[in-house]
């Protein structure tokens, strides 16, 4: 015959270890949660502060359709692709503000990537101080929330290929891209099958299909 | 007797040499007369309507209605306007059809024309309220062009069609409408040979678009139509003399 008091002993031991497990499987869980947040926001590399500099933007107004010079402090990478990126992303966030001269949604994220390729002289090789084609790669969701119209469409082109010449004075010429492919329009009117000239901003005819 | 002439000297056959060359000749001066710019005296004024994208293209989308309805039924009324002033009007389409840039600029540069306006519509921005915005091509102006490449034709005439827009300006101001002028890559306007400006109608801001769906503009596109109208008098009466086509 079991005594009363050791049944009442291992009732409570019993008790006692069942919730000690549910409180360690628990924690096991809350701690494997964290450890997964943790890995999203982990930054793969060191973070660089850049070193702040003037930026030149060139900021459109749909008011009177010009494009006209602001200068900004901005933090701004040494590498020229990772520069033009900033800028750009930049004059972006300055047209998906609630009071911009010149609205767009989307914001900094809408510019994928850029890249700079050298233009060679004809016949010739491309040096470290030739011209550069910038090919600027945009998100499709950038594209299909532009708003449609001949005016904000060219004024959109003309104010990002102004503002990498005033930023990139070797980027001489201008190709647009979404989501890595041509795209015939921006969003209906802007012409992105051809090379802009970004100091003029004029388009050129067939000098690069 | 029987005389046999030199092989060299066929009558006959000369004959028919100068009937052959005649006819040749016929047929030269008929295709020079058809391809020949009508005489001064004769020539007529021409203005083409090119009413924007059309067919699987909507463009932009206004308060209620596609891009493409809103330049169709301007280009109506507009053609309308200018037939009672006795101008020979020209469209590129007259229904809900697709019409490839290039197809616009053969139509355009097959009659001639004295002016052509491509017609877009847009909703305008919230700060500025309905508005016309008129485009020249951006591309650098060329002179003595003698045979233009086909997608820079406009190239010998930004200088008219500058000028073409100072006009039709100056008519949308005089009629209290708010205009810019800008320069951008029009791919049908780019291969025209003939004085061409872009106009864009913007009749609502976005702000009014999203709060009043479906109002009704029609009385300031009465007003664009009046003005241009009267814009394409002047310019004939101006600078747009029949038969004065040089760039």
């Amino acid at each position: 015959m079991i005594p009363r008091h050791h049944t009442v002993l291992f009732v409570i031991l019993l008790l006692t270890s069942v919730t000690m497990g549910a409180v360690l499987w628990n924690q096991l869980r809350r701690a494997h949660e964290r450890l997964l947040r943790g890995q999203d926001s982990a930054p793969a590399m060191a973070p660089q502060v850049a070193p702040t500099e003037q930026a030149t933007l060139m900021v459109a107004d749909d008011a009177d359709d010009s494009v006209e010079p602001r200068l900004l402090t901005l933090p701004l990478p040494q590498n020229p692709e990772a520069r033009a990126h900033a800028v750009l992303g930049k004059l972006l966030d300055l047209y998906a503000a609630p009071d911009a001269t010149h609205p767009v949604p989307g914001g900094a994220g809408s510019i994928a990537q850029v890249f700079l390729v050298p233009i060679g002289e004809r016949g010739g090789r491309a040096s470290a101080a030739s011209p550069q084609l910038a090919v600027v790669n945009l998100t499709s969701a950038f594209a299909a929330g532009h708003p449609s119209g001949l005016e904000t469409e060219t004024l959109t082109v003309r104010s990002l290929c102004a503002t990498l010449n005033a930023n990139l004075p070797r980027v001489t010429e201008v190709r647009f891209l979404v989501e890595g492919q041509t795209r015939t329009t921006l969003a209906g009117h802007a012409d992105l099958m051809r090379t802009y000239l970004s100091a003029e901003t004029a388009a050129t005819e067939g000098t690069h299909p | 007797m029987s005389t046999r002439l030199d092989n060299s000297f066929h009558p006959g056959a000369l004959i028919r040499h100068l009937v052959v060359l005649q006819a040749t000749l016929g047929c030269a001066q008929l295709i020079a007369a058809q391809q020949a710019p009508p005489a001064p005296g004769v020539a007529r004024f021409v203005v083409v309507l090119d009413a924007a994208h059309g067919g699987d293209d909507p463009g932009a989308r206004l308060a209620n209605q596609a891009e493409k309805d809103y330049t169709l039924a301007l280009s109506v009324k507009l053609r309308s306007l200018l037939a009672a002033r006795g101008m020979a009007v020209v469209t590129t389409r007259e229904s809900d059809a697709a019409v490839t840039p290039f197809a616009r600029a053969e139509i355009a540069n097959r009659v001639n024309a004295a002016a052509c306006l491509s017609l877009h519509a847009a909703l305008a921005s919230s700060k500025t309220g309905p508005a016309v915005h008129l485009f020249v091509s951006s591309l650098p102006t060329a002179k003595d062009v003698r045979f233009a490449p086909w997608r820079s034709a406009q190239a010998g005439w930004i200088t008219r069609s500058t000028a073409l827009a100072g006009v039709l300006n100056s008519a949308l101001t005089h009629a209290s409408i708010a205009v810019t002028l800008g320069r951008a890559p029009l791919p049908a306007i780019d291969s025209m040979a003939c004085p061409a400006v872009a106009v864009e109608v913007a009749p609502q801001s976005r702000a009014d678009a999203q709060n009043a769906e479906g109002a009704d503009d029609s009385g300031f596109e009465a007003q664009v139509a009046e003005a241009l109208a009267a814009a394409l008098v002047e310019w004939r009466s101006g600078e747009g003399q029949p038969g004065d086509r040089r760039p």
